[in-house]
């Protein structure tokens, strides 16, 4: 196991320092001069000259690097070109409100995604599965940025059940903080329990069919005892790794939704900084999300050896 | 173990623990009903050991199945299974789930696949005693290793805590029927018990089905294409042809003087009772089982049968008593002995040209 987590965590170093500079010449790729969009009105050569000056964008690009990387080592990830706000305060009001918009939409998904699958499977053939299966069809075609726009009209403006935009602490109001994010993460949810549904029905029919369910069967255990502990605890395995596998595609898809429903998170934060070419801001959004990736890999596959003994060995063994 | 369990001799003047009465099972298929077993009928007095042989795919595993409705939803199933006196065949799920695991309990072919991969062993066996006999997770920890010891598992104390992944095949076929007997049911289900594990391993697992028959007075019913496996363990014997019953008797007067053609066929190649199993295996009869969709009116075998005629293409043979002479004295060990019903001790075959007195065909004159 020690020698596991060692090779895991020189994987993950060697992830981000490559994402690192991907991110940091893919930034300086992008078209248009920062110092022209911070300039303003002011286009004097000298204005943008004492821009460049000030940001440091005068510097040759290794030195830039050199600076960017040691700082980010030192846990300062800079300063906001457009508002002059420390990159690390911004990311400290921006992540929670992802995290918890994030872990909202995964709850959700997972327990209608795992619910639904089994559902479907155990009732094969019946109305159950048709309803189940009708779920998850919509939720994989339907786009959530749509159905996003759709609850806001219906739910929001028509109905005035939900707040259509803005965000509330969890620390300042609870219930409050819940009425603004629910609706965003059921949507957010929604589209990855499709995903989930659809993998648990297919690999609980699996087990449902292997030869040690019929054993379990054949011990006069109850079907809710057979399908929970013995069918639904091996199907879990595949749909561990099938969440893995959509947790990176639940990080876009937050930056989406918040953008829709106006939550000052990490998504809004990211695509501010694009479009007002705020390197530093961008380049420490890349950073988090790299490290995000590479944490929730490893939870994952902690989770994995977890749920699966025969990993657990092969893990103690390597 | 427990103070249920009596040291007897199997208790022979009892009715039979289980009754199958024109047993039938058809399957719905994309490609049509398919009639997996006909009209079998069958009984286990307490404590004996029946073997059911047959070919690949004459419906051996589906008839075991059946008895304790544990095949899909796609079988259709008629006749009568009575165990104890109460009747499965469409009996409620619930009288289904008392019975299983109690009364009637399993021990399948493959030893790997049968057990869940993710939970200890001792997890596995203890489940069933907490379901049935209601110990607390600590009691039926301690009858877990308790039973893991009867079936001859060294060190069961560390063996309860492993995956069956950390076990050799043959432990993992000893941790299966530690399982089924944790409750010590009455009728123990063996299908192909020792298929998949090596000879020696073999000859370990046939012991303990033995000592629980001895120890406790466990009807088995034992399922096999392995004659050896027969003649090691089997008291009685029920051949099997295509969903069907062709012969039925004691295991010495089976091998002495089998009656249907398909037995002898089958017998050709294999041991005398008394000689140890797993080194012989089913000699090839040409031809293959049919996959029937109907039950025809005439007998299954006569495209592959040597003494076949007309009357076997038009009318179907019944069971009926074999007209030989007085069996010889069985030596040693117990002759089937059957209940009430006469369906035990006698000799019975499916056939209109049974061989008689004819003496069993040796691999010598196949030569
Ligand atoms: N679930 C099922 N659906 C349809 N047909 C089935 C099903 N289970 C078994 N059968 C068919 O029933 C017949 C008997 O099968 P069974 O498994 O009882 O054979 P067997 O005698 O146990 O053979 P083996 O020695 O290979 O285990 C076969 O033709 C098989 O294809
Ligand atoms: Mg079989």
């Amino acid at each position: 196991m020690r020698s596991y987590l060692l090779n895991r965590a020189w994987q993950s170093l060697v992830t981000l320092v490559l994402a690192t500079v991907v991110v940091f010449l893919g930034v300086r790729a992008l078209p248009g001069d920062p110092a022209l969009a911070l300039a303003g009105e002011d286009r004097t050569p000298e204005a943008l000259a004492a821009i460049r000056e000030r940001y440091g964008l005068d510097q040759p690009l290794p030195l830039q690097f050199w600076h960017f990387v040691s700082n980010a080592a030192h846990g300062d990830l800079g300063t906001s070109v457009r508002t002059g706000q420390s990159v690390n305060d911004m990311l400290r009001t921006a992540l929670p409100v992802t995290l918890e918009l994030s872990l909202l939409a995964i709850a959700i998904a997972v327990v209608l995604g795992v619910g639904a699958g089994v559902v479907a499977a155990v009732r094969r053939g019946r109305p159950a599965e048709w309803v189940a299966n009708a779920f998850a069809l919509l939720g994989l075609s339907v786009p959530h940025f749509w159905l996003g726009l759709i609850a806001i009209l219906y739910l929001s403006v028509a109905t005035g059940l939900f707040p259509a935009s803005g965000f509330v602490p969890l620390g300042e109001d609870p219930v409050s903080n819940l009425h603004h994010v629910i609706l965003p993460a059921l949507i957010l949810g929604t589209g990855l329990s499709a995903v989930i549904m659809r993998q648990t029905r297919s690999s609980m029919l699996d087990s449902l069919s292997t030869d040690y369910v019929r054993t379990a069967e054949a011990k006069g255990l109850r079907p809710s005892v057979v399908v929970r502990r013995h069918a639904l605890r091996n199907s879990l395995i595949v749909v561990v790794t099938i969440v893995g596998l959509q947790l990176g595609g639940l990080i876009s898809g937050a930056v989406v939704t918040e953008q829709i429903f106006g939550l000052p998170g990490f998504g809004k934060m990211t695509i501010d900084a694009v479009f007002q070419r705020d390197y530093p801001v961008i380049q420490a959004v890349v950073l988090v999300t790299a490290t995000a990736y590479i944490v929730i890999n490893f939870a994952v596959d902690l989770l994995y050896s977890i749920i699966d003994p025969r990993v657990r060995v092969t893990g103690e063994a390597s | 173990m427990t103070a249920t369990a009596t040291t007897a001799t199997p208790d022979t003047g009892t009715a039979p623990v289980l009754e199958v009465a024109g047993l039938g099972v058809r399957f719905a298929t994309e490609s049509g009903t398919l009639s997996a077993v006909d009209g079998v009928d069958l009984s286990l007095a307490p404590g004996e050991i029946v073997g059911i042989v047959g070919e690949s795919g004459c419906g051996k595993s589906v008839t075991a199945m059946s008895l304790a409705g544990l095949l899909p939803r796609s079988a259709k199933i008629e006749g009568s299974v009575r165990l104890l006196g109460t009747e499965l065949v469409g009996a409620k799920p619930g009288v289904l789930r008392a019975a299983r695991g109690q009364d009637i309990a399993y021990i399948f072919q493959e030893p790997m696949s049968s057990l869940n991969p993710v939970l200890t062993v001792g997890r596995q066996i203890t489940e069933v005693l907490q379901v049935h006999e209601k110990l607390s997770r600590k009691e039926a920890l301690e009858r877990a290793v308790e039973l893991l010891g009867v079936v001859g598992i060294p060190s069961p104390r560390e063996r309860v805590k492993h995956y069956p992944h950390q076990l050799s095949g043959g432990m993992r076929q000893r941790v299966m029927i530690a399982m089924a007997v944790a409750c010590q049911p009455r009728v123990l289900v063996a299908d192909e018990p020792t298929t998949a594990l090596d000879v020696t391993v073999q000859a370990g697992i046939l012991d303990v089905l033995r000592g629980l028959r001895d120890r406790f007075g466990t009807s088995i019913l034992v399922i096999t294409h392995d004659l050896g496996v027969i003649a090691d363990v089997a008291d009685r014997v029920v051949v099997m042809y295509a969903g069907r019953v062709v012969e039925r008797a004691g295991v010495d007067e089976l091998f002495a003087r089998p009656q249907h053609h398909y037995t002898s066929g089958l017998l050709s190649a294999s041991p005398t009772p008394g000689r140890h199993a797993g080194t012989h295996r089913l000699q090839e009869i040409p031809g293959l089982v049919p996959v029937l969709s109907e039950q025809p009116d005439a007998c299954t075998f006569a495209d592959r049968c040597p003494a076949a005629t007309d009357r076997c293409t038009t009318s179907r043979p019944v069971l009926e008593p074999a007209r030989v002479s007085a069996p010889e004295p069985a030596q040693g060990r117990p002759m089937g002995q059957g209940g009430p019903d006469g369906l035990g001790r006698e000799h019975l075959v499916a056939c209109w040209h049974p061989r008689g007195d004819t003496p069993r065909l040796t691999p010598e004159d196949r030569a």
